[in-house]
C-alpha cells in the first residue's frame, strides 16, 4: 500500500557516547542499512569500511529506514531522526557446527574448562582431581597436572597466558607452567574451605601478572603472590560463603557472597564499599569489560606482545577502548531470582533491577563489546538486557532444563549457552532466536567456553568428555 | 522351672527389691570372675567345648571393643575422593528433584545390552473370553444377545465417540475408562503419573489390542514430556512404551513400568 511512498526525511548521526557525527542530512526514507553504513565511515574517514549497526531510539535499523522505522514504529517522516550508529566488531566469528573431537581421559566429570588468553591452550579441570592441558592442533591430551587431592574446582590463565592457576575442593590453589606441564611450587593453603573461584589482577594494572585473588566457602578472600607463592593479604568481612570474586578494571576487587552483599575491596586491602539489594545469595558477577581483562593484550590479530611493558601498553588501550566514556558497569545476578545492574564507583543504588527470571539466576555475562547482557537461569531460559541500561530485550528458549552458563563469541555476535538437558545451543543477536543446536553430549554440560580467536569451542560435562567444536 | 507366670506376676504385683539394682550390677561384675574360675578349674571334655564357647566370645567382645577404639581415634580424612562431581555453582544446593533428571548415558548403555523388546512380565495369565465380556440381552423380550460389555478397564482416545448404540456391538462403560497411568521408572524407583497415549499391544489378544483393553502385561504409550528427557540427536521425547504391572480391575488404578 505505501511501497512506492519514499518520502525525504532529516537524519542525524549521532555516536553511541552521544556526540553528533557529521551534518544533519537529508536522505529518502528507503535507504538501507548498507548505504547508512558507507555514509558513516565516509564521516568517520575510516580507511577500511567498518561494519555498524544503526539504531533508532532503540530500534534497530535491519532493512531501511522506511520500513522499520515508520511503517515499524509508526513514526512520522517530518521529524529529525537521530541515527545512532555503533560499531561492530571488525571481525567475524564463525558459528561452530561440529564437534570436531570427543576428548575423553578424565575419568570424572569434567567441572571446569578455559582457553588461554590467546587462544592456543586449552585446560580442563576435571572431579578426578587433575588439570588436563590439551593440544589444540591434534585434539589429543597433552600434560596431566596431578597433585590436587579433591575437586578441581575452578582453573583460571593469567593475562599473559604464562601461569595456570587451580582451585580445588581441598582448600588449597595450585600454580602450573602450561607449557612444561609442571608444577609451579607447592600449593597455597590458608583457605579453610573449598575454593569456589580464582581471579587474576589485571595486566594493565601490573603487567607482570603475579597477583591472583581467591575465594572460599569459608567467606575469605585471599590475594597471592603467585612468584614467592605466598598469601599478601585476606579480605575478611563476608559472613558467609563467596560465591564469586573478581579483579575490576581500576585496581579494586569485587566480591559476591552468599550473606547478599557485594564487597568492594582497595587493592591494599581495606574496605571501599558495600552493596547490598539483594534478598537471597549472590551468585555470579560479571563486568562490562570482562573479556579485555581476560584476555589482556591480545586481541583478534593474535600479535604477540614483545616486552612487558608493550603488552601493559596494549592492554590498557583496549581496556580504554572497551569501557568507553561511561563507567565500568557491574551486573550481579542471585538466588532471589534478579539481577541488579550497577555503577559500583559512583553509587551504592543499584542503577536497575532486572527481573523477569523465574527460577534462581545462575551465571550472567556481558558480550565481548559491553553493550548486551545475557543471563542464564535455571528456569530454562537465557534473557537478553541492554547492557548500558538493563533493559530488557529478549528471552531465549529452546533448553528443556536448567541453563548452566552462556558465553559470547568474541565478535558479540553469537551467544552459547550449556543445559543440563546436556545439549548447547547458539544464538544469533540479530534475529535473537536460535541459530544452531549442538547436542552430542550424554550428560549434563557444566562448562563451556569460546576461544578468544573464536574457532573453536569447548564444552565439558557430567560425561567425562571434553568436546571440540569447530565451524 | 516355672509352670505358669506367678514369678512375673509377684513383680508385677509387689515390685523388686529395694536393692535389686545394686544387687544385679555386682552380680554380674563378680560372674566374670566366677568364669574364670570355673574355666580354670573344669576338665576333660567339659573343659574343652567350654573353652571354644568362651574363645568365640572373647572373639567378639574384641571385635567391639576395636569398633569403639575407632570412634574414638582421631583419623585423619580419608583419602578417598567422594563421587559425584558437580562444579562451584551446584555444591551448596541439593539435588534438585535428581528423580526428574534422566541419565542419556545410563539410557544407551541399558539398549545395547539388553535385547529392544525385553518386557518386565513376558509371560501373563490368559483371560477368557467369558471372564472379559458380559453378555447384555437386547431387543423387546431381551432374547438377541449379540452385544458385550467388556468388564476390564479399557482406554480410549481424545476424540473417541461412540457409534449409535443400537449397533455397537462392544460397549466400552465410561466408568471402566482411564486416562493416565502411574508410571515407574526402573532405575530411578520414582512414580509419576503420566497421561496414556495409547494402547500399543494386549498380549491376550489383538481384538483387546483394538478395544483398547488395559490389563496386567499390556504395553501402552505414555506421555513423557513431564520428565524432560532429550535423546543424543538433541531432539526432546515426549512418548514411550510401558508395561501395565498390575490387576487394574482389581485395583482401580493403572501401575506400570517404563520401558527404557
Amino acid at each position: 500500500m505505501s511501497a512506492a511512498e519514499t518520502r525525504t526525511i532529516l537524519a542525524q548521526f549521532q555516536s553511541a557516547d552521544g556526540d553528533k557525527t557529521g551534518p544533519p542530512l537529508s536522505l529518502p526514507s528507503d535507504v538501507t542499512a548498507e548505504q547508512l553504513s558507507i555514509l558513516i565511515n565516509k564521516f568517520l574517514e575510516n580507511e577500511e569500511t567498518h561494519p555498524y549497526s544503526f539504531y533508532i531510539d532503540s530500534k534497530e535499523v535491519v532493512h531501511n529506514i522506511q520500513k522499520d522505522i515508520i511503517e515499524g514504529e509508526k513514526r512520522s517522516a517530518e521529524d529529525t531522526l537521530v541515527i545512532v550508529y555503533q560499531p561492530q566488531a571488525f571481525f567475524k566469528v564463525r558459528a561452530v557446527t561440529r564437534c570436531s573431537s570427543s576428548m575423553t581421559g578424565h575419568t570424572e566429570a569434567v567441572i571446569s574448562a578455559s582457553f588461554s588468553p590467546d587462544g592456543s591452550q586449552l585446560a580442563s579441570g576435571s572431579g578426578d582431581t587433575t588439570v588436563r592441558i590439551w593440544d589444540l592442533a591434534t585434539e589429543t591430551p597433552r600434560h596431566t597436572l596431578k597433585g590436587h587431592k579433591n575437586w578441581v574446582l575452578s582453573i583460571s590463565w593469567s593475562p599473559d597466558g604464562r601461569t595456570l592457576a587451580s582451585g580445588s575442593m581441598d582448600n588449597t590453589v595450585r600454580l602450573w607452567d602450561p607449557r612444561t606441564g609442571k608444577e609451579l611450587g607447592g600449593p597455597l593453603t590458608g583457605h579453610r574451605k573449598w575454593i569456589t573461584s580464582l581471579a587474576w589482577e589485571p595486566l594493565h594494572i601490573n603487567p607482570k601478572a603475579n597477583r591472583l585473588a581467591s575465594s572460599s566457602k569459608d567467606g575469605t578472600v585471599r590475594v597471592w603472590d603467585t612468584l614467592v607463592r605466598r598469601c599478601v593479604f585476606t579480605l575478611a568481612g563476608h559472613t558467609a560463603a563467596v560465591t564469586c570474586v573478581k579483579w575490576g578494571g581500576d585496581g579494586r576487587i569485587y566480591t559476591s557472597s552468599q550473606d547478599k552483599t557485594i564487597k568492594i575491596w582497595n587493592p591494599d586491602g581495606s574496605l571501599f564499599k558495600t552493596l547490598t539489594g539483594h534478598a537471597h545469595w549472590v551468585n555470579t558477577l560479571a563486568f562490562s569489560t570482562d573479556f579485555v581483562l581476560r584476555t589482556g593484550a591480545y586481541d583478534h590479530t593474535g600479535r604477540e606482545p614483545g616486552s612487558e611493558a608493550e603488552a601493559q601498553a596494549m592492554a590498557l588501550k583496549r581496556y580504554n577502548e572497551a569501557k568507553g566514556k561511561g563507567p565500568e558497569r557491574l551486573v550481579s545476578g542471585s538466588d532471589d531470582f534478579t539481577m541488579f545492574l550497577w555503577d559500583p564507583l559512583n553509587s551504592t543504588k543499584p542503577v536497575e533491577r532486572l527481573v523477569g527470571h523465574q527460577k534462581v539466576v545462575n551465571h550472567v555475562s556481558f558480550s565481548p563489546d559491553g553493550r548486551l547482557l545475557a543471563s542464564a537461569s535455571f528456569d530454562n531460559s537465557v534473557k537478553l538486557w541492554d547492557g548500558v541500561s538493563g533493559k530488557f530485550i529478549a528471552s531465549l528458549r529452546g533448553h528443556v532444563a536448567a541453563v548452566y552458563q552462556v558465553c559470547w563469541s568474541s565478535d558479540s555476535r553469537m551467544l552459547l549457552s550449556a543445559s543440563k538437558d546436556s545439549t548447547l545451543k547458539i544464538w544469533d543477536l540479530r534475529t535473537k532466536k536460535l541459530k544452531l543446536e549442538l547436542p552430542g553430549h550424554a550428560d549434563e554440560v557444566f562448562t563451556v567456553d569460546w576461544s578468544p580467536g573464536g574457532d573453536r569451542v569447548a564444552s565439558g560435562g557430567k560425561d567425562r568428555e571434553l568436546k571440540l567444536w569447530k565451524n | 522351672m516355672p509352670q505358669n507366670e506367678y514369678i512375673e506376676e509377684s513383680i508385677r504385683r509387689h515390685g523388686r527389691r529395694m536393692d535389686h539394682a545394686e544387687r544385679k550390677r555386682k552380680k554380674e561384675a563378680r560372674k566374670v570372675h566366677k568364669d574364670a574360675a570355673f574355666a580354670q578349674k573344669v576338665h576333660g571334655l567339659k573343659a574343652k567345648l567350654y573353652n571354644k564357647k568362651r574363645h568365640n566370645e572373647k572373639i567378639q567382645m574384641k571385635k567391639t571393643l576395636k569398633m569403639h577404639d575407632e570412634k574414638n581415634a582421631k583419623q585423619k580424612t580419608d583419602d578417598a575422593v567422594p563421587e559425584g562431581a558437580v562444579p562451584a555453582y551446584l555444591l551448596d544446593r541439593e539435588g534438585q528433584q535428581r528423580a526428574k533428571v534422566l541419565s542419556n548415558m545410563l539410557k544407551q548403555k541399558r539398549k545395547e545390552k539388553a535385547g529392544k523388546w525385553n518386557v518386565p512380565l513376558p509371560k501373563v495369565r490368559g483371560i477368557a473370553e467369558d471372564e472379559m465380556f458380559r453378555v447384555v440381552k437386547t431387543g423387546k423380550s431381551k432374547t438377541k444377545s449379540w452385544k458385550r460389555m467388556v468388564t476390564k478397564p479399557t482406554f480410549v482416545g481424545d476424540g473417541f465417540t461412540r457409534k449409535p448404540p443400537k449397533y455397537e456391538r462392544f460397549i466400552r462403560p465410561m466408568a471402566l475408562r482411564y486416562k493416565k497411568a502411574n508410571v515407574t521408572h526402573p532405575e530411578l524407583k520414582a512414580t509419576f503419573q503420566l497421561p496414556i497415549i495409547g494402547v500399543k499391544k494386549n498380549p491376550q489378544s489383538p481384538m483387546y489390542t483394538q478395544l483398547g483393553v488395559l490389563t496386567k502385561g499390556t504395553i501402552i504409550e505414555v506421555n513423557v514430556a513431564e520428565l524432560g528427557l532429550v535423546t543424543t540427536g538433541g531432539k526432546v521425547l515426549w512418548g514411550k512404551y510401558a508395561q501395565i504391572t498390575n490387576n487394574p480391575e482389581n485395583d482401580g488404578c493403572i501401575n506400570a513400568l517404563l520401558l527404557v
